[in-house]
């Protein structure tokens, strides 16, 4: 019986659709990727122009006060093993990858999450898109990517903003609904204006919560930017991606554990920025 | 002219108010009205607060007072009827309005204190100061200036977390009284605290209440707390006023059964004043009285002593019978030398001091006002009646049912 019912033709009415968009707008996404490509060029060129090992003093001096000294050191460490295996370009590379996209997230989740938090509506209309997001394959964000702004660092920025952006949304509405109804109250009742309870009340108190979603964030896009090595995203995903295609196993490794180690440091570090405030240790 | 009125205030909660207010016009009950998914918060509620006065609220869990309270600022917004605020209808007040209305002239403490755990006590006392948009060192300094009141000074820069309960609550205070608020609506302020720190708190709330005058109305479902620190008792249950009186009246005169029940397993003691008890000193005697005319006035009304006054009636002690024979004896002209010092109480003193001052002092007991003029005396018998005619008979009455610790509140804060 069921093929006697034509196929529905959703690829090919995908395909119309992104025809059209990318045949409409893409002199505006094009500007839009050598924009985002000088600047991901100027912080890479800029980070390599410092020497390695400066660079190592100041991240692991940054690791240190937000996180502690263990934290400071195993971020030295770290980083000069990836020195040592001749992987510093390709650790800066994906950095700044990281860098741009979680920015990027940030500067879109966060605002989206307060007005989710504060409109059913909005909620309601952001969630079922959020969760679409998330749950589609990565890979599948990086086809229609290349069209708009093709091969390179900025499709792979552009699709890993998509897949990392959801839990700064999450989590910042997650924050501001989770602030105690009473202290709202007390906000209420002393007359403050809606965006002075948003300021003073419900997001310095959402703050360990979003800072959560801003890690999550930056783990995704980690992961993001790996496989965006398949679109020539460079970077360590970019060894990976060679490493396969040349049946090189060590290699692969190499890069793979020096992943491993980038992604500990972001970790470590962004966790615990945040957890210091009161309001962290007051619940 | 009354501070707040209040007329015919009425919430309804849910989704339709108009229909619940229909329902509530048709007659139907609380619970009808319940099942038709409204739920009825106060209904035609309606009493003044003078300048000043101490209002307590009071009623079990779901009684409607938390409601009232919230109507109040509006954080529950009113589904019909008027709150005038120094004769303006509040309930006609825009966006903007009520935000002036919330930041000046009625502030607020919560049960559960509801300190900001991000701001230190200083910062969360200027909280409201900060809302007005006070510059920082000015906000600072009242806001520390309302924590010295509170008795806090010293820890302006600690955080919440680190305070106790009872500290806690000060600050919540403290927060209240920084923007020199008219009114202070204050919801549960103590139950939350263990019983030793809410008398403490309510002893001071009252000596607090002296200095700064401010309009209070005071939220409880304890009534001994009610009965110790307000002026006058509004009684709810299911959303309605039961009965508004002075902590005596309601005593007294319990309204309706809901209210004796209430009073039942009050200690008389405590809640009945001098005031109760008072009776006219039907004789007095003057320092310059002969001892002669000191013994006619007693035996004139058979006292074994007499109080002696001034001509403007303040208090100068007590003349004996004993003293006054011995006068005429040595013959003395006045009974001036022989007046003996003698203890007064005020006119609110509670009956269960006067027991004990009574069981040292054996003769008339005065009673005085602030300037230390006689208004009356009270006796032993007195005391004693007074005390045996309003304890309940604890045998044939049922236990009253306990009250809770807290409600659960519902709020729609605008």
């Amino acid at each position: 019986m069921i093929p006697m019912v034509p196929k529905f033709p959703l690829a090919h009415m995908i395909d119309v659709a992104l025809n059209w968009l990318t045949h409409n707008f893409s002199w505006l996404t094009q500007a839009l990727s050598h924009g985002i490509s000088a600047v991901i060029d100027v912080i890479i060129t800029g980070l390599l122009w410092v020497p390695p090992w400066l660079l190592i003093l100041i991240v692991a001096a940054i690791g240190w006060r937000a996180a502690g000294r263990r934290v400071g050191i195993f971020t030295a460490l770290g980083l000069l093993f990836l020195w040592n295996l001749r992987l510093w370009q390709p650790t800066v590379e994906t950095f700044t990858l990281v860098l741009i996209s979680t920015l990027i997230a940030v500067a879109i989740g966060l605002p989206l999450g307060i007005a989710a938090a504060l409109s059913k509506r909005t909620s309601r209309v952001v969630m079922p898109v959020l969760d679409f997001m998330q749950t589609m394959p990565a890979f599948v964000y990086l086809i229609p990517a290349i069209p708009f702004f093709g091969l390179g660092a900025v499709s792979a920025s552009v699709a890993t903003v998509i897949f990392s952006t959801p839990p700064t949304i999450r989590l910042t509405a997650l924050g501001i609904q989770q602030v105690p109804s009473d202290l709202v109250e007390a906000a209420d009742a002393f007359g403050s204006s809606p965006r002075q309870k948003l300021f003073k009340v419900q997001l310095p108190m959402a703050v360990p919560t979003i800072m959560a979603g801003i890690n999550q964030t930056i783990m995704l896009a980690l992961s993001m930017v790996v496989i965006a090595a398949m679109i020539g995203a460079g970077g360590l995903g970019g060894k990976v991606w060679q490493a396969i295609q040349r049946l090189e196993p060590g290699k692969g490794f190499e890069s793979g554990i020096a992943i491993v180690i980038l992604a500990m440091i972001l970790d470590r570090v962004t966790q615990r920025i945040g957890r210091g405030s009161p309001a962290a240790g007051a619940h | 002219m009354a501070k707040i009125r209040i007329e015919k205030l009425t919430k309804i909660f849910g989704p339709r108010p108009k229909e619940g207010l229909r329902m509530l016009d048709a007659g139907k009950s609380n619970a009808e009205i319940r099942e038709a998914g409204h739920a009825v918060g106060i209904s035609d509620v309606s009493f003044e607060v003078e300048q000043g006065e101490f209002v307590v609220v009071m009623g079990l869990s779901g009684s409607g007072k938390s409601t009232l309270i919230r109507c109040l600022n509006r954080l529950n917004e009113p589904s019909r009827g008027h709150i005038y605020i120094d004769d303006e209808d509040i309930t006609t007040y825009d966006h903007d309005q009520l935000l002036k209305l919330r930041q000046h002239k009625i502030s607020m403490v919560f049960q559960h204190f509801a300190l900001f755990p991000h701001r230190t006590v200083v910062d969360n006392a200027a909280y409201g100061l900060e809302i007005q948009g006070i510059e920082p060192e000015e906000r600072r300094r009242r806001a520390n200036e309302a924590l010295e009141l509170v008795g806090l000074k010293g820890w302006s820069d600690s955080y919440p977390s680190q305070l106790s309960g009872g500290m806690q609550q000060r600050v919540g205070l403290a927060r209240a009284l920084a923007v020199e608020p008219d009114i202070l609506l204050m919801d549960e302020a103590f139950s939350a605290l263990d019983p030793l720190i809410r008398r403490d708190m309510q002893h001071e709330m009252m000596l607090l209440q002296q200095r700064v005058k401010k309009t209070i109305v005071f939220i409880t479902h304890d009534l001994d707390e009610a009965l110790q620190v307000g002026d006058r008792i509004v009684l709810m249950k299911d959303g309605r006023v039961v009965q508004i009186g002075t902590p005596e009246d309601i005593l007294k005169n319990p309204a309706s059964a809901y209210v004796e029940r209430f009073v039942e397993n009050v200690d008389m003691s405590r809640v009945l004043t001098a005031q109760a008890v008072l009776q006219r000193a039907r004789v007095l005697a003057f320092p310059g009285d002969g001892p002669r005319t000191a013994l006619r006035k007693m035996n004139d009304d058979n006292y074994a002593s007499l109080l002696v006054v001034e001509r403007d009636y303040t208090l100068r002690g007590t003349i004996s019978v004993e003293a006054a024979s011995k006068a005429v004896q040595d013959g003395l002209k006045t009974i001036e030398p022989l007046i003996e010092e003698t203890p007064s109480i005020p006119i609110n003193e509670p009956l269960m001091s006067i027991i004990g001052i009574l069981s040292e002092w054996r003769w008339l007991l005065p009673v005085v006002d602030e300037n230390n003029k006689v208004l009356g005396v009270v006796t032993r018998a007195a005391v004693l009646t007074a005390l045996a005619e309003n304890t309940p008979d604890k045998t044939t009455s049922a236990e009253p049912e306990s009250e809770p610790e807290s409600e659960p509140e519902r709020s729609d804060a605008a």
